[in-house]
C-alpha cells in the first residue's frame, strides 16, 4: 500500500511541530524518519496512523483520504516505543485482541483466531511464550510480541514509532536485522521513527531526515550519508569536521588564509566547510591547504584517530580526523591536510 | 522472626520499628479486639446463640450488611464514573469538584447526618417532591441507603484515581489501532486494569458503611426491625446494661466484616497476580 502525505501542518499552541510536510511513501517500502527530538518525527507516526489531527493537510493511504476515518477504521499496524501491551492480558491474548475485536460480521472462528495467533508468535519466534504475561518478558521480547499484536489484523500499513529506542545496545542492534529480515519476508508498507542514525541507515531502504518540522532531505542511506543536502543533514548523520569559512567569488578562506579548494557554486559571504573525518587527506608538512600539529593519536582496528591543532588563524581550531593506519602519525608531528572530499554550505545565523 | 529480619537486612532501626510496630498494633488494634471477645465468654453458648437469633439483631445486621452491599455496589459505579470524568476530561471547575469529593471524608458524620435529614424530610428540598411521588427517604431504610452512599463515595473514588492516572493512554491508543472501539477499549483493556483498585475501594465503602453510625442514626428513624443499624442496637444494648449482648452483637459485626474483607481480599490477590505492577 502506498502513503502520501500533503502539505501536512500540526501546531501545538505557539509550537510548530509540522511545517508543511509532503512525503510519498511506496508500496513495500521499508522507510526511516530520522531526526533529534522535537524534529516532528513522531507527531507525523502519529497523524498517519489516527492518534493525532493536522491542523491543515492531506494524508492518503492507498489513494484513499485516510483523515476522514479514526485510528480504528484505518487498518493501520501502530508499534509503541513503550510497547503498550495490555499486562492482564497474556501474550496470547494480546497478540488475539485485534481478532477479537473486529466487528462480528467478518470475525473469524475461535479456531481459526487460535491458528492465526500461533501462526504470528511463530513469525516473532516466541511461540514458547503464549501463556506469560506481558510483565514476565524481556524488553526485546516485548516488543515482538507487540509487533505480532500489530500484525495480527494484517494492516495496510506498519508504523513503528522508536520501537527499539527502550531496549539496551545488544538486544537493539539483533532486533534491527531481524526487523529488516521480517519485513523482506512480508513486505508491508513500513514507516519507523527513530533518533539513531545508525538504526536509521542500517534498516531502511530510504530515509527521511526532518528538523525543526520539516524535511530536510529524502534518499537512500547512501544518498544521505554521501551527499547531505543541506548542513543540518551534514551535521547530523556521520561524523563531520566543520571550519567557519569565508567564500569570496569563488575562492574559500579560512580565518584570512585561502584554501586551496573550488567554492563548487557556493555563494559569496559566511559559510561553513563540512568534511568526513575520513575524508581528510593527510601528507608531509607543507603539502595539503591546511597544516596541523598533532596532539594525540589513538590507534584501533584499521584507523587511527587524530586530534590536530590547525596551525594559522586563531591557531585555536582543534579538529579529529581519521586516518588509515599505513601512515603511522606520532604526536607533535606537523602535517600537510588537504580535504578529499567536502561540501560548503551557507552559514545560518 | 524480628531478630532474623534483623541480622539479614542492612537497613538500620529494623529492630526498633518492628518492636514498636507489633507494640503498637497490639495495644490500639488486638488487645481491644480479645477484650471484646472475652467480654462475650460471660455468656454461655445457648445465650450467644438467642441474642444472635432474636427477632431485632437478625433484623439489624440484615440492614447494616444488605444496606451496606447495596451503596457499596453504587458507589463502586458512580465512583468509577466520577473517577473517569476527573482524571480524563479537562473542564471548569475540575479542581473543585475534586475537592468536593473529599467532604464525606472531613464532616464529621453528624453533621451531614442532620444535613440529610433536613434534605430529605417530608418538608425538605428533595424530600418535599419526593414526598409527592410517594417515596419517603429520611426515617426509612431508604435514607440510610442514602446516607452510606454519602460517606461511602470518596472511599472508591480516591482509590481508584491514582491508578487511572497511572494508566498508559498509549494503551487506549493500541487498542483503537488494533481496531477496538470505545466500548472494546473501555471494558476489555481500561476496566480489567482497575479491577484490582475497584475492589479496594468497594471493600472499603462497604466496610465504612457497615460501621457507619453518625450520620445514619439521624435519617435512619431507628424503628426497630425496619430502620434500626446493628452499631445502633449496640448503642441501645450498652444504655441498657446489657453489656454481653452488645458484644455478642459486635463480635458477630466484627467476625462478618472480617470474612467480607478476607473474600475481598482473596479476590485482589488473584486480580494481582494476574496484573501484576510492572
Amino acid at each position: 500500500m502506498t502513503i502520501e502525505v500533503k502539505n501536512i501542518v500540526k501546531k501545538f499552541g505557539a509550537f510548530t511541530a509540522l511545517d508543511n510536510v509532503d512525503l510519498k511513501v511506496g508500496k513495500g517500502e521499508l522507510l526511516a524518519l530520522l531526526g533529534p527530538s522535537g524534529s516532528g518525527k513522531t507527531t507525523l507516526l502519529r497523524i498517519i496512523a489516527g492518534l493525532d489531527w493536522p491542523d491543515a493537510g492531506e494524508v492518503r493511504i492507498d489513494g484513499e483520504d485516510a483523515l476522514g476515518h479514526g485510528a480504528s477504521e484505518r487498518h493501520v499496524g501502530f508499534v509503541f516505543q513503550h510497547y503498550a501491551l495490555f499486562r492482564h492480558m497474556t501474550v496470547f491474548e494480546n497478540v488475539a485482541f485485534g481478532l477479537r475485536v473486529q466487528p462480528r460480521a467478518i470475525r473469524k472462528d475461535e479456531a481459526t483466531i487460535r491458528a492465526r495467533v500461533k501462526e504470528l508468535l511463530d513469525l516473532v519466534q516466541l511461540d514458547w511464550l503464549a501463556n506469560r504475561y506481558p510483565s514476565q518478558l524481556s524488553g526485546g521480547q516485548r516488543q515482538r510480541i507487540a509487533l505480532a499484536r500489530a500484525l495480527a489484523i494484517e494492516p495496510r500499513i506498519l508504523l513503528l514509532d522508536e520501537p527499539f529506542g527502550a531496549l539496551d545496545a545488544k538486544v537493539r542492534k539483533e532486533l534491527r536485522q531481524w526487523l529488516r529480515s521480517l519485513h523482506s519476508e512480508i513486505h508491508v508498507t513500513s514507516i519507523f521513527v527513530t533518533h539513531d542514525q545508525e538504526e536509521a541507515l542500517e534498516v531502511a531502504n530510504r530515509v527521511v531526515v526532518m528538523d525543526k518540522g520539516r524535511i530536510e532531505q529524502i534518499g537512500t542511506p547512501g544518498d544521505v550519508y554521501d551527499n547531505p543536502a543541506t548542513a543540518f543533514v551534514h551535521g547530523f548523520i556521520g561524523e563531520s569536521i566543520v571550519l567557519p569559512v569565508e567564500v569570496t567569488g569563488g575562492s574559500v578562506r579560512l580565518g584570512g588564509r585561502p584554501l586551496n579548494i573550488a567554492a563548487g557554486g557556493a555563494a559569496s559571504g559566511a559559510s561553513k566547510l563540512f568534511v568526513r573525518r575520513h575524508d581528510m587527506q593527510i601528507g608531509p608538512a607543507g603539502t595539503g591547504s591546511l597544516e596541523g600539529a598533532v596532539r594525540h593519536v589513538r590507534s584501533f582496528g584499521p584507523i587511527q584517530r587524530a586530534e590536530i591543532a590547525l596551525s594559522g588563524g586563531e591557531g585555536k581550531t582543534v579538529i579529529e580526523i581519521d586516518a588509515p593506519r599505513d601512515r603511522e602519525l606520532q604526536a607533535g608531528e606537523i602535517i600537510g591536510l588537504q580535504p578529499r572530499r567536502y561540501r560548503i554550505f551557507a552559514a545560518q545565523d | 522472626m524480628s531478630t532474623a529480619v534483623a541480622r539479614q537486612s542492612s537497613l538500620p532501626g529494623v529492630g526498633l520499628t518492628m518492636g514498636l510496630t507489633l507494640t503498637w498494633l497490639s495495644v490500639i488494634i488486638l488487645i481491644p479486639l480479645a477484650g471484646l471477645f472475652l467480654k462475650t465468654l460471660e455468656l454461655s453458648p445457648g445465650q450467644f446463640w438467642e441474642i444472635l437469633t432474636s427477632r431485632r439483631t437478625l433484623n439489624a445486621l440484615k440492614i447494616s450488611f444488605g444496606l451496606s452491599f447495596a451503596a457499596a455496589c453504587v458507589n463502586l459505579v458512580m465512583g468509577t464514573i466520577i473517577v473517569w470524568a476527573l482524571v480524563r476530561y479537562r473542564f471548569p471547575g475540575r479542581r473543585l469538584f475534586d475537592a468536593i469529593v473529599d467532604i464525606p471524608f472531613a464532616l464529621p458524620t453528624a453533621v451531614a447526618g442532620v444535613a440529610l435529614t433536613q434534605l430529605f424530610a417530608q418538608k425538605g428540598w428533595l424530600g418535599a417532591p419526593l414526598a409527592e411521588l410517594g417515596i419517603k427517604v429520611a426515617f426509612t431504610p431508604i435514607g440510610i441507603f442514602i446516607a452510606m452512599v454519602f460517606i461511602g463515595i470518596p472511599f472508591v473514588v480516591r482509590t481508584v484515581q491514582p491508578v487511572l492516572i497511572d494508566l498508559d493512554p498509549e494503551i487506549e491508543e493500541a487498542a483503537a489501532s488494533l481496531g477496538a472501539n470505545r466500548w472494546h477499549t473501555v471494558f476489555r483493556v481500561i476496566l480489567p486494569s482497575l479491577i484490582p483498585a475497584l475492589l479496594t475501594g468497594f471493600a472499603l465503602a462497604f466496610a465504612r458503611a457497615v460501621g457507619e453510625y453518625g450520620s445514619v442514626i439521624f435519617i435512619a428513624g431507628n424503628l426497630p426491625n425496619v430502620s434500626e443499624i446493628a452499631p445502633l442496637l449496640i448503642v441501645i444494648r450498652l444504655s441498657e446494661f446489657r453489656y454481653a449482648d452488645a458484644t455478642a452483637i459486635a463480635v458477630i459485626m466484627l467476625l462478618a466484616s472480617f470474612l467480607i474483607i478476607l473474600v475481598v481480599n482473596r479476590l485482589q490477590r488473584w486480580a494481582q497476580t494476574r496484573i501484576p505492577a510492572h
